[in-house]
């Protein structure tokens, strides 16, 4: 525990949690990255359904990777249908 | 088999834009396949700001919620091991007392997840009882074959000769020694609402079998598989091809029991090998991927214990056919 | 009852009827409980209102005890008043349940039919399930009658739900005795009883600078119930323990409002004392052994003998201030409890009340009897041995080596 943490007059009563899990970032865990081929891709979302971390998301247009969050298992990788996305070592 | 009535179907671009109930930041293991169910089954309410979730003590729950954070965007309470559904129970209570009260508008659906330790195991009672007394909430098993969370030890839901720390691998015993328990069975014994298995792999017909639970009226309950790569020892990235291949063997068939028509239904993705049995891949091309059969295969194959493996999942496989009137 | 300001109904029933009317009268929204003797009659009476339609409670009949609480714990966090009750083995059953409801701040109320605990198997009375729930963070009272078990339940939905307290309450009485026992309860009128205890609302908490009900509703949500560690799990302890230091003020003054609108009050809401001031020999005891241990106290008296009775209501939050005010300066305590603790010097009563008393000087010399076991009746003459003991060691100033024992066993 580094830094002063807050203490029992700080934190709501009933152990309620107080801080979204997206202020945590999963990304730190990865040892490998997804790198898609944009060409490729055919945006059929089926990597963004897998996706276990919420880290692919959908603008209505593209597709994006949070790297905040993944942490490169491959799993898009392994399922996209045309095969466009590579994992690269970090 | 009876019709299938017009359901909803999800198309991934129309979902995609939805917001993610369970978010980013969780920490399951990488490449855990209970992150993508959960977000499947979230992405399929009918209701989802209407919606309360009541979830059992494991994996999801203590990666999902490590304080201060939370990964849940829906009103979320985790209880105890084995009694999420009595839990449940009493949400639904209070919401129709209160309502009948004027104290409250609306009756919030009720989305209920336990792992398998509390589905299989020490959760049965409680998950009887509460379908027995059909309250108005679905039950999402998420089975990934043994205790994970404490470390891979044994549970109803180990399938025979897997490894585990408590069904050890030795000079006397070649892991587990029995069998599964059939829970989505046992469950649909009981004559819920609607009853189902499902794979992780198969988001489709998984993410329409969560919106007819949560949208029936009364108990419904999904055995959802969901792999995992520190038990079953597979590279990480496999687990989807892990539940597809459990599916393709017919060693978790996928079903569903209505309650309105007492009948039960092999769903798509396993009724293909029920009309074209030829299609049906041995159960070894699974078993033989994962680590934790390894001792089926080396250093001396096995054929006997894989031959067992074989004949229990084709019973269970005709059983279910019988059942669905495939067979 | 001669003064008595509010229009009360006159009814005999027992202690379970008596619970299962303060149930009805608190308005609970969900009920959800499983039969065990000697509690079976509260939930019986209470489906009786439900079939009935006197009751808007919705009545879950759970398949355990384990399962009751369950269900009342996830009913309270929904935001519904909540009403369940058990005994021995079935409170056992709850252990895990009993915990999680206090530490997560909900204001459950559960009646304890106290029956002994199992091995061997026996469904009449003593303490020592209840008792053996000290730790887990409830509130607990303990009544001496059926009038005060209609009394204590009604005003634990109060102590419960202020505000500042937000804690579940164990109201306990003891099996049969009380459970099974015909006895005059007056009750209040509804409407009174309505006024009374209000409507349940949920606490408020501060998450991100904004106010939200603590309760499980779309319109707010919430994550309760997550996974706390070693860098939080401390200081959620010490908000639990703040919270029943804040629940001390409330109890008395909720057996002040009661008193005013009944007429009938328990001493301090925690301790009733009963000639305590001067005497040379005071026995404390809880539940229904105290009537019979003032029908004796009162006895005595008229023959002159200086001895006093102190009944101890409330165990948690435990009065150890007021005790030893009461007790410091009396020669000879002696403490009956029905219960049994293998292994310790003396069972829970004896501990907490000795340990109360360490820093008077002088402080008295404190006895611990344990009786009443397995529904073992406890009769005058019993609490007449006692004080001849107590007395005597008053006069010799003689304590014995020992002290504790048991009363009426045989060896």
């Amino acid at each position: 525990m580094p830094k002063k943490l807050p203490g029992s007059k700080d934190i709501p009563p009933a152990g309620v949690t107080w801080k979204p899990a997206t202020e945590y970032r999963t990304g730190d865990w990865r040892s490998k990255r997804p790198i898609r081929d944009e060409e490729k891709c055919t945006r059929c979302l089926t990597c963004w359904i897998f996706c276990p971390d919420a880290a692919i998301s959908w603008d209505g247009q593209d597709i994006h990777f949070d790297l905040n969050y993944c942490k490169g298992c491959g799993i898009c990788a392994e399922e996209c249908p045309v095969n466009c996305i590579e994992m690269e070592d970090e | 088999m009876t019709q299938e009535t017009p359901q909803w179907r999800p198309r991934l671009k129309d979902i995609a834009n939805q917001e993610e109930l369970f978010t980013s930041g969780q920490r399951l293991c990488a490449g855990c396949p209970a992150g993508s169910m959960a977000r499947m089954a979230m992405h399929a309410l009918p209701r989802p700001k209407n919606t309360i979730v009541s979830q059992a003590t494991g994996c999801l729950e203590v990666a999902s919620t490590i304080y201060p954070y939370t990964a849940w965007r829906v009103p979320w309470m985790h209880s105890l091991f084995e009694n999420a559904p009595a839990n449940a129970s009493g949400i639904e209570a209070a919401y129709k007392a209160r309502k009948r009260q004027g104290l409250e508008d609306d009756i919030p659906d009720l989305l209920v997840f336990s792992g398998d330790g509390s589905g299989f195991d020490i959760g049965v009672q409680a998950a009887s009882g509460a379908i027995e007394r059909r309250h108005n909430f679905l039950y999402i098993i998420y089975d990934n074959h043994a205790y994970q969370n404490t470390g891979i030890q044994r549970s109803g839901a180990t399938p025979k000769y897997a490894w585990t720390t408590t069904s050890e691998v030795g000079k006397k015993e070649p892991g587990k020694l029995l069998w599964k328990k059939p829970i989505a069975l046992v469950y649909a014994a009981h004559d819920p609402a609607y009853c189902a298995t499902a794979s992780v792999y198969h988001w489709r017909d998984f993410m329409k079998k969560v919106r007819k639970g949560m949208e029936v009226e009364g108990p419904a309950v999904i055995h959802v598989l969901s792999p995992c790569h520190r038990n079953w020892r597979y590279p990480e990235e496999q687990g989807m091809q892990m539940a597809k291949l459990a599916v393709e063997t017919c060693f978790h068939p996928l079903w569903e029991y209505e309650g309105e028509t007492r009948k039960y239904i092999l769903s798509a993705p396993s009724r293909v090998f029920a009309l074209k049995p030829e299609k049906k891949k041995p159960v070894e091309e699974w078993l033989e991927l994962q680590g934790r059969f390894r001792h089926l295969f080396r250093p001396k194959r096995r054929d006997d214990l894989i031959a067992d493996f074989q004949r229990l999942t084709d019973e269970d496989w005709a059983f279910i056919q019988k059942l669905s009137n495939m067979g | 009852m001669s003064n008595m300001p509010a229009k009360q109904i006159l009814m005999g029933i027992n202690g379970d009827e008596a619970v299962a009317y303060a149930a009805k009268h608190a308005l609970v929204d969900v009920c959800a409980a499983y039969p065990i003797t000697p509690q079976t009659i509260i939930v019986e009476k209470f489906a009786e209102f439900v079939a009935n339609g006197e009751v808007e409670t919705e009545f879950v009949r759970v398949e355990s005890e384990h399962s009751a609480l369950s269900a009342c714990l996830g009913a309270s966090a929904a935001g519904a008043r909540t009403f369940t009750a058990s005994a021995a083995n079935g409170i056992e059953l709850m252990h895990e349940v009993i915990f999680l409801t206090s530490s997560i701040r909900q204001p459950v109320v559960m009646a304890v039919a106290d029956r002994s605990p199992s091995g061997p198997i026996n469904i009449h009375g003593d303490q020592t399930v209840s008792l053996a729930q000290r730790d887990t963070g409830w509130i607990m009272m303990y009544c001496e009658n059926s009038q005060e078990a209609y009394d204590s339940t009604l005003q634990a939905f109060r102590i419960g739900e202020h505000p500042d307290v937000q804690l579940p309450v164990m109201t306990m009485l003891d099996g049969f005795v009380l459970t099974h026992t015909l006895e005059n309860v007056y009750l209040l009128d509804e409407t009174d009883a309505h006024k009374f205890v209000g409507r349940r609302e949920p606490m408020m908490i501060t998450i991100d600078g904004k106010q939200v009900p603590l309760k499980l509703d779309p319109k707010t949500p919430i994550t309760i119930g997550p996974l706390q560690l070693f860098d939080y799990y401390m200081e959620s302890k010490l908000q639990h323990s703040e919270a029943m230091e804040k629940a001390r003020p409330v109890i008395s003054q909720i057996n002040n409002e009661w008193a005013e609108l009944t007429g009938r009050k328990y001493g301090d809401g925690y301790l009733q004392p009963f000639k305590v001031n001067d005497a040379d020999a005071v026995i404390v005891t809880s539940g229904s052994s105290a009537g019979t241990a003032r029908f004796v106290t009162r006895q005595l008296r008229a023959q002159g003998k200086k001895v006093g009775l102190l009944k101890l209501r409330t165990f948690r939050p435990f009065p150890d201030k007021k005790l030893a005010k009461l007790l410091a300066d009396v020669p000879v305590v002696g403490i009956f409890e029905r219960t049994h603790t293998t292994g310790s010097l003396g069972g829970p009563l004896f501990n907490e009340i000795r340990s109360a008393l360490y820093d008077h000087d002088p402080r008295p010399i404190i006895l611990g009897y344990y009786g009443g076991l397995g529904g073992r009746d406890v009769t005058p003459e019993h609490f007449k041995s006692i004080y001849k003991e107590l007395l005597k060691i008053k006069d010799t100033g003689k304590a014995p080596r020992y002290p504790i024992k048991y009363i009426t066993v045989r060896k």
